[in-house]
């Protein structure tokens, strides 16, 4: 299982110079990927502009959009900004799509919030078709086939969208036993589509250490996660705060099958990346 | 604080102890409808599990429940005219009333204060007036209708029948009994629940209740009916009412269960179906779950509710999943008549999903021992003391008898040339065959260039393809003795599309791509080009493909075929009323929409040789709405069983790119169950198998006769 590392982009202390930083040590640890959140009504920087910068000053370390909530945007748009980080970063782009629950980053974007779902499928079906020879759209992604596609969800018909349209499956956080009861649907569906191999599986969580940063950490999801009313406080209440829990949680994921794990810091003190760096060494 | 309890039953009463029991201060009001010690209903069963928090909630409590409790750990099937018995189930039962009188003694004895007699008339005046109103008034509450803009519950009704009695017949186990009479089965689910007493209800289908006459019997011509038809079972002993109905059983659920300061408890929440647990069980796990939530964040009533929710309600929809497959088992089971008493049996202790085989061989190593045996066919003392387990036991499809009970695919393969399988494709087959299953079903062979859904699929339309298929198959026989299933498959409106490591049904550039044929001139997806509506001529062209495609797999030397009816490809998509919208003679009614489905399958049967089976991949369900149900594969399926087919491979959904599934371990086990019993043709059943357990379960259970199993790499 490969370990990523998110960047604070949702973190309304974090500056442009303190995320090019987190980018820079990340590509430099042994980590393999760096991840960004998406919000519209948020004191948050955009993702895909955030990996662009970041592609910037990194060179090994793949870029993942985990998770951007695709019906808020231009499909046209989205798949020209794919291929270009793909092609600007030399192939290492991921791109991790969903829904998006909250009304209110609709209504700010002025995207219509019902019929959302159809027309997330709709997006899903036509995006790689801008990444194809013939398509006048340019650039032409590096990796082939265009970067991989994730699809994250918890509804019934998350599944079957990983399976139709996408490479693998985002979860979007709980304990290893939660992710292993997605993954098997994440493979049912896989495999009830007749698509050769295996889903990518990708799973995240978060992670703050020493006790002032938990506590800050905690208020930090208790607000971002305040519009999934109960869950905010399941999601907290699941902060990695010590190397047992980092490492046990590591374990669980392991065993379910996980191939790509992005541990996003609570707090944006880069700090904590290395002393996430001295438990997994 | 002041909280008002509606409803003194187990939920209103445990929840009010067990807050007064750590808020001595907070004034605690219970307003029940009924006198005090009028109940109805007879006993409560719970799990050791539930004791085990119940004595964590409140010792007190638990040790005056526990010292009334009767335990036992059987359960007797009376089926076929005989007992079946299964061992090492621990139940513990009491008596409602007795349960009640502990609550309240208990309540009592801390404080809380309890009005009986009390009708309810508006909740939202007793909101107002208690800083906490909590709804424990039950499955006909007052609160969840007064507040059901917010609450928006559901309530399901059940198809079959029931009425709850009591008996003075002492019980030693769990017991059901299935009957069969002139107007159809009744059942009885009974259980002992004190010295003295027995529950015992009895449940029919709304059809048998009529044919019966019991929709015009008082309840006194109810006992007696009920009392001369289990005669033999009372063995004199009386059945007792209690206000005993005919009802039909009410599934209650709700989208939130709280409002600003009323919260939601017990069956005023939610019920699930009595056959698989008492609803009090889960109520009162209810009060637990809410007492620790106010433990936990105080007065801030909202976290309170939130924790308790959130908590709670996966728990509880999990539990109303297993008891609705409970109920709808129950619902059906005179689909199950035509089994032996074991299989029966274990097929029953199967029912809810929550119990496997080797759940079973854990709790009573002899019962399953017998199971095996009745598997393997041999019984009496002369059998052999042990035999292999059900999937390694011999079956019979059609002509043939195979050696067990495995089989294997593969998805459509993914580097043919031209439809010539690649040297990779075939070792990866060879692979297989080395697993020894039984049965390994090729990907779908194409019947025309244009039945392919990719450039790179394999196909059974030329000569070469033939002899190709020929030399692999002799190798796959010399490996381990496989029988090898040729699939033949015509993808229709779903051809000329990217290979799947892409994805699905992505269309191939104009450049590439070939034209479509359908019922119907309908693209698959937004992005599909537009098929052409099959006229007479196509039709007898795709026919004849499947002809010349079949004789030449006889000619390979395959043992069995496969025709393809699933998935929205050619032949599936006439069956589907989504797909299939002619005015002809092929669409419309069921009977003409599969019309020409058959029309192939008479035509391959009348050139494939009789000793080798002929079978359908059938599609069950398309998961969507309006388009083909159940019942309609059903009829589907009496058809081909009618026209000479030999086994279903069952499968569901895909008949358009909008199909609604649920996925997840062994979700097409329902679906083989329904075809293999309904119409009493054998199964293949695939759908996330992983283990020898998954397989042992549905085949004992005759859910399925052969089972696909999805082989994974184990992580390192």
């Amino acid at each position: 299982m490969n370990i990523g590392i998110g960047l604070p982009n949702t973190k309304a202390d974090a500056t442009g110079e303190c995320l090019l930083e987190w980018a820079r040590r990340t590509d430099e640890g042994p980590f393999s990927s760096l991840g960004v959140l998406d919000r519209m009504v948020y004191q948050s920087y955009e993702p895909m502009l955030t990996l662009a910068a970041a592609a910037g000053v990194t060179r090994r370390v793949r870029l993942a959009a985990t998770i951007i909530a695709a019906p808020l945007r231009n499909t046209a748009i989205l798949a020209k900004q794919a291929a270009s980080l793909d092609a600007l970063s030399g192939g290492r782009f991921v791109l991790g799509l969903a829904l998006g629950a909250r009304q209110e980053d609709y209504d700010a974007v002025g995207a219509p919030y019902r019929g959302r779902g159809r027309r997330f499928d709709e997006q899903l079906l036509t995006l790689r078709t801008f990444w194809q020879e013939e398509s006048p759209i340019g650039p032409r992604p590096v990796q082939a086939g265009g970067p991989p596609i994730l699809v994250g969800g918890m509804s019934e018909r998350t599944f079957a969208r990983v399976a139709r349209y996408a490479d693998g499956y985002m979860h979007g956080g709980g304990p290893p036993r939660a992710f292993a009861r997605m993954a098997e649907k994440a493979r049912a569906a896989w495999r009830d589509a007749g698509r050769p191999g295996k889903p990518l599986l990708w799973g995240m969580a978060y992670f703050a250490f020493g006790e002032e940063a938990a506590e800050a950490a905690r208020h930090y999801l208790l607000d971002y996660y305040a519009f999934t009313g109960p869950f905010a406080r399941r999601i907290a209440e699941g902060l990695l705060t010590t190397p047992q829990a980092v490492r046990q949680f590591l374990r669980g994921y392991a065993d379910a099958g996980c191939d790509e794990l992005i541990l996003f810091p609570g707090v944006s003190d880069v700090e904590q990346l290395d002393r996430l760096a001295d438990i997994l060494a | 604080m002041n909280i008002t309890v509606i409803g003194g039953g187990p939920a209103g009463l445990y929840i009010s102890l067990l807050l007064k029991k750590r808020y001595p201060n907070w004034n605690i009001t219970v307003y029940e409808r009924h006198p005090a010690g009028v109940t109805y209903g007879w006993g409560v069963v719970f799990s050791d599990r539930t004791l085990a928090e119940l004595r964590e909630a409140d010792y007190k409590s638990y040790t005056d429940i526990t010292d009334n409790f009767v335990i036992w750990d059987t359960i007797d099937v009376w089926y076929g005219d005989r007992w079946t018995r299964c061992r090492g189930h621990v139940f513990a039962g009491i008596a409602r009333r007795k349960l009640l009188s502990v609550l309240q003694a208990r309540c009592q004895e801390l404080g809380v204060v309890l009005h009986f007699e009390a009708e309810i008339e508006d909740p939202a005046q007793m909101a107002a007036k208690a800083d906490v109103l909590i709804a424990a008034d039950g499955v006909n509450s007052i609160v969840r209708k007064t507040y059901a803009h917010i609450f928006r519950p559901s309530l399901e009704l059940g198809r079959a029948r029931y009425i709850w009695f009591g008996t003075d017949k002492v019980l030693d186990a769990f017991t059901f009994i299935f009957r069969e009479t002139e107007h159809g089965l009744f059942q009885v689910h009974a259980y002992p629940f004190d010295g003295a007493t027995s529950t015992f209800i009895v449940e029919c289908a709304e059809e048998t209740w009529q044919r019966a006459g019991l929709d015009q019997a008082d309840e006194a011509e109810s006992i007696a009916y009920c009392e001369q038809l289990f005669a033999d079972h009372l063995q004199g002993h009386r059945l007792l009412s209690n206000r005993s109905r005919w009802i039909r059983f009410v599934t209650v659920k709700n989208r939130t269960w709280h409002h600003e300061n009323i919260v939601l408890l017990g069956d005023a929440a939610h019920t699930a179906h009595f056959s698989i647990g008492s609803g009090t069980k889960l109520a009162m796990e209810d009060a637990i779950a809410l007492a620790n939530a106010f433990e936990e964040h105080g007065d801030d009533l909202e976290a309170v509710f939130d924790e308790y929710e959130s908590l709670r309600k996966p728990k509880v929809e999990a539990f109303q999943q297993a008891a609705i497959e409970s109920q709808t088992y129950f619902e059906h089971v005179s689909r199950y008549l035509h089994m032996n008493p074991v299989q029966f049996t274990f097929h029953l202790l199967t029912r809810s999903g929550r119990m496997s085989f080797d759940n079973l061989r854990l709790r009573d190593p002899a019962f399953i021992n017998t199971v095996e045996h009745d598997c393997a066919g041999v019984n009496g003392k002369a059998a052999p003391l042990f035999v292999p387990p059900p999937l390694l036991t011999q079956v019979a499809v059609g002509p043939q008898r195979l050696p067990n009970r495995l089989a294997l695919d593969q998805p459509p393969a993914e580097d043919a040339r031209d439809g010539t399988l690649s040297d990779e494709g075939a070792e990866a087959l060879l692979a297989l065959a080395r697993r020894e299953p039984a049965l390994l079903i090729t990907p779908p062979l194409a019947v025309t260039p244009e039945g392919r859904i990719s450039p790179e699929c394999v196909g059974l339309y030329r000569e070469e393809h033939r002899d190709a298929w020929s030399a692999l198959v002799e190798r796959l026989h010399a490996e381990r003795n496989t029988r090898v299933v040729a699939h033949l498959s015509h993808a229709g409106r779903r051809g000329a599309t990217r290979p799947r490591r892409y994805g699905l049904d992505l269309p191939l550039p104009p450049s590439e791509a070939w034209p479509l044929l359908a019922p119907s001139p309908l693209p698959y997806t937004p992005a599909s080009p537009q098929p052409k509506a099959m006229d007479t001529d196509d039709m007898a062209a795709v026919r004849e493909a499947f002809v010349r495609a079949a004789q030449w797999a006889a000619e390979a030397g395959f043992d069995a075929l496969q025709l393809n009816m699933a998935h929205g490809y050619l032949l599936a998509s006439f069956l589907s009323p989504l797909t299939n919208q002619r005015d002809d003679e092929y669409g419309g009614s069921l009977e003409n929409r599969m019309r020409f489905p058959l029309e192939v399958f008479d035509a391959v049967r009348a050139v494939w040789p009789d000793d080798r089976p002929l079978g359908v991949l059938l599609n069950v369900t398309d998961w969507e709405p309006g388009g083909m149900t159940e019942e309609e594969a059903v009829t589907v399926a009496r058809a081909l069983k009618e026209h000479g087919c030999d086994f279903v491979q069952v499968a569901v959904g895909q008949t358009t790119p909008n199909s609604r599934p649920v996925y997840g371990r062994n979700y097409l086990k329902s679906y083989s169950d329904l075809i293999r019993n309904e119409v009493r043709l054998p199964t293949i059943c695939g759908g996330y198998l992983l283990t020898a357990d998954d397989v042992n379960t549905l085949v004992a259970a005759g859910r399925a006769d052969l089972c696909v199993l999805t082989v994974e790499e184990a992580s390192p």
